[in-house]
């Protein structure tokens, strides 16, 4: 087995780590990605009965289609490492590492994770790690830490922290996230790796989330933060490709193919050159539009 | 012997109480004959009376059989004070025919049970302290349970004879009109109490509200009723129901929600005209909410809405999505005053909302149907009656008229807490297999093979989970195992009707 680089990734639910319910239905919505939290939603006397829960829940529980990550304890609490352990014997997809600063605090994990595969017998490299940035410092250091590791799933924009650590707080426009949130995204996308955003935890919003949520896919994010389970479809509505964006995604497909037939090298669509990012655009809105179950196994257009 | 639908039933049961066992959902078009009623005549200008006491010492005799209905749900006040009378009065072997019996009920029953007062009951159903005592074998007679439309089928036909009935009402003038929409104490629709009007040999309104003749909308008539007592409140109105019904914040609901939604839309009834009834469950109810949107999306215009009734579907036909609701309870304020406010709003009684034996009733013209249930097993039987632990705690309701439908779908979670939902066999049948279509959990959705048109339709539907029951079951049983099985003791505690007045279940005293 080894690690998923290329899927989708729109929603990344959050779920603590020490509640049983939540985590035995988590995989029922849908999520592109599942977050069971061992960090913040677990109180200090609940560490260590979350982690052995979370770590029979990797073991045991159905979560659908949905890729799971654990956030760990941050590297500077006793938690750590007895954490990652864990969760590597389990087996997870992605283990989240909080507050990272550093690509030296990347590389830190990824040897702790190296050491856990060794002693459990676990295929090398079958773990990816992602990076939360939650500071001034994780923010200027964006593009090494994205850079860190080929296991490197993607980075994540964790809001509350960053903004307490620049002396400010949320606001409604985002204009305080501005540059952590175009810092992240680009260092990801230079970096070739995912780029997620914050969470909005207002549920009360719907209106706020919609403009939040439309804001971050135009800047480019892969995908959103969520504590909700009813946000899911919300940001999903927001990915989905346009009936035009799936037709032009066919007609590329189409072009791909003429071209393999063909014998040739070179793709062309309407006479102009198809090249290597209109080819991953195409794919990832025809993955997205199935996913959404926007078209049919024929590829009939089912939306509204 | 075993009845139709697999369960036991002690022969010396069917014998005492001379009933027939289940043999099947088909009602067909046997002949009956209804039953007439006792008039006592008077040109009854002004039937009110302050007196509780003297009404029954006038019309009560022990061994008689008294009713009322469960309007007021837990807000009822009625209840307690005719109960409080009747048991100062000494009386003895009474049986208690209610529509339904709700928790501020119980400890009165009780009482009066272990009084001798009370000696046999019917009722849709009972929950808490009640239903404990009589699954730990308090009432020495069965109960027997029956559906809103299998009780009005039993009044006709003489099966229930109701001696007196105790009918309390927000409003009605001194001649004894009355209705469920004017006064304090509103609850709407009157439907289950109807019938009690119609057939009891005396009916005694009680009311907090006399107001000047003649009390328009008449759903109860002066015709129909012999005293009207005043009493000082009838209910709180602030138990009867909330406000307007909320949807459902709970995820997991709005999910089963979404699936029971896009079931009705891929299925044949999804076109104008369509007709349907959601129980009171929190996923049932929630579907109006993606059926609006969907309605809105495709054009599609439903005919009616039916049943017990909550705001969320007044505001349908407000929209002008559902052209009628046939009521015959509501659940929430906000529908109790939309039947007052909107002719479109049409009280129903309970022999036309669902009774079997008569010459049509609403159930009959229903597409869809969307219930809850307890238990559902591999043959698609529901159980809306006895826990987990065996001891009754529900009832039926509608459940089984409204299963008439030509689509019933069930919506569960696979398990609740430790507990399966979906398992081998239900502890008591209550709703057979053979009525439903559909059941649907968060986990995948089963459709009865008797539907095979619905399986074809539904399974092509993308992101549809359409699974067999039976790998729902073992789904469940994956999760919370196998539990040991339930221990009774031989004591018939009460009977389970079908519709049809047949015996579809028993169940048995618990053992602790």
């Amino acid at each position: 087995m080894s690690y998923v680089q290329d899927r989708l990734r729109r929603t990344m639910m959050f779920v603590p780590g020490n509640n049983p319910a939540m985590i035995k239905d988590a995989g029922i919505y849908g999520a592109d990605s599942i977050m069971l939290d061992l960090e913040d939603s677990v109180s200090l006397p609940e560490k260590d009965a979350a982690r052995l829960l979370v770590y029979e829940a990797i073991k045991t529980v159905d979560f659908g289609n949905s890729e799971v990550v654990v956030r760990v304890n941050g590297q500077d609490t006793p938690y750590y490492d007895e954490d990652v352990k864990a969760v590597v014997k389990a087996g997870v997809d992605v283990i989240r590492l909080p507050k990272t600063e550093s690509a030296a605090m990347v590389q830190k994990l990824v040897n702790d994770v190296e050491a856990a595969e060794a002693e459990y017998g676990i295929e090398k490299g079958s773990i990816g790690v992602m990076a939360a940035i939650e500071s001034a410092k994780g923010v200027m250091h964006a593009m090494e830490i994205a850079e860190a590791t080929s296991l490197m799933m993607g980075l994540a924009v964790s809001g509350e922290d960053y903004t307490s650590d620049m002396h400010t707080k949320r606001y409604p426009d985002g204009q305080e996230l501005l540059f952590a949130r175009n810092m992240v995204l680009q260092a990801a996308r230079a970096a070739d790796v995912y780029a997620f955003d914050t969470v909005f935890s207002n549920m009360n919003d719907a209106e706020g989330f919609y403009r939040e949520t439309n804001y971050i896919h135009e800047l480019g994010f892969d995908g959103k933060s969520l504590v909700n389970p009813r946000q899911i479809e919300m940001v999903n509505s927001v990915f989905n490709p346009s009936q035009a964006d799936i037709e032009e995604a066919f007609n590329v497909q189409n072009a791909i193919a003429e071209a393999r037939a063909k014998g040739s090298g070179v793709i062309s669509m309407n006479g102009k050159m198809v090249d290597k990012p209109i080819v991953a655009k195409a794919s990832r809105v025809l993955a997205t539009a199935k996913a959404s179950h926007l078209i049919d196994e024929e590829g009939n257009y089912l939306g509204k | 012997m075993e009845n139709k639908a697999a369960r036991h039933i002690p022969e010396t049961v069917l014998k005492s109480l001379a009933l027939k066992p289940f043999s099947g959902v088909e009602i067909g078009q046997p002949e009956v004959n209804y039953v007439g009623h006792q008039v006592n005549i008077t040109t009854g200008e002004n039937k009110v009376v302050d007196s509780i006491a003297d009404v029954i010492k006038k019309t009560l005799k022990d061994g008689m059989t008294i009713s009322f209905h469960h309007h007021f749900r837990n807000g009822d006040y009625v209840f307690n004070k005719v109960m409080d009378q009747i048991i100062a009065l000494g009386y003895r072997n009474l049986t208690l025919a209610p529509s339904s019996l709700t928790g501020v009920m119980n400890d009165k029953i009780i009482a009066a049970i272990k009084q001798g007062v009370i000696t046999n009951i019917t009722s849709s159903g009972m929950r808490g302290s009640l239903g404990d005592f009589i699954s730990h074998g308090g009432l020495k007679q069965p109960v027997i349970f029956r559906s809103h439309g299998n009780r009005a089928r039993s009044i006709e036909e003489g099966e229930i004879k109701i001696d007196v009935a105790f009918l309390g009402v927000p409003a009605a003038d001194p001649a004894g009109n009355a209705n469920g929409q004017t006064g304090k104490a509103v609850f709407g629709s009157l439907g289950y109490a109807l019938m009690d009007a119609q057939y009891a040999n005396h009916v005694v309104l009680l009311t907090d509200n006399i107001v000047d003749y003649p009390c328009t909308p008449a759903s109860i008539k002066q015709t129909q009723v012999d005293y009207v007592v005043k009493v000082d409140e009838v209910g709180d109105p602030d138990k009867i129901g909330t406000g307007a019904t909320r949807f459902t914040k709970d995820p997991k609901e709005l999910k089963i929600a979404q699936m029971v939604n896009q079931v009705i839309v891929n299925s044949p009834y999804f076109k104008n005209g369509l007709s349907f009834q959601t129980g009171t469950g929190g996923a049932a109810l929630a579907v109006s909410r993606y059926l609006r949107q969907s309605m809105l999306d495709q054009h599609v215009k439903a005919s009616f809405a039916l049943g017990g009734i909550t705001k969320p579907t007044c505001d349908l036909m407000d929209e002008g999505l559902v052209d009628k609701v046939m009521d015959v309870q509501d659940f929430d304020k906000g529908s109790a005053a939309s039947m007052a406010a909107n002719s479109n709003h049409v009280e129903i009684d309970a022999s036309w909302y669902a009774d079997p034996h008569n010459k049509g009733a609403v159930v009959n013209n229903l597409d869809v149907a969307i219930l809850s249930a307890l238990q559902i097993d591999t043959k698609f039987n529901v159980n809306v009656m006895t826990g987990s632990d065996g001891v009754i705690r529900g009832a039926i309701g509608g459940h089984q008229d409204a299963a008439n439908a030509k689509m019933t779908i069930i919506t569960a979670p696979l398990v609740r807490g430790r507990n399966a939902t979906i398992v081998p066999d239900v502890a008591t049948v209550v709703t057979p297999g053979s009525s439903i279509d559909v059941v649907v959990t968060e986990r995948g959705i089963a459709i009865n093979p008797a539907r095979q048109d619905l399986i074809a339709a539904l399974t092509k539907v993308p992101g549809l989970n359409v699974v067999s029951i039976e790998a729902l079951q073992q789904a469940a049983e994956a999760r919370v195992g196998k539990p040991k099985p339930l221990a009774y003791t031989d004591q018939t505690v009460a009977v389970v009707e079908y519709r049809d007045g047949s015996v579809i279940d028993v169940i048995k005293a618990v053992k602790d």
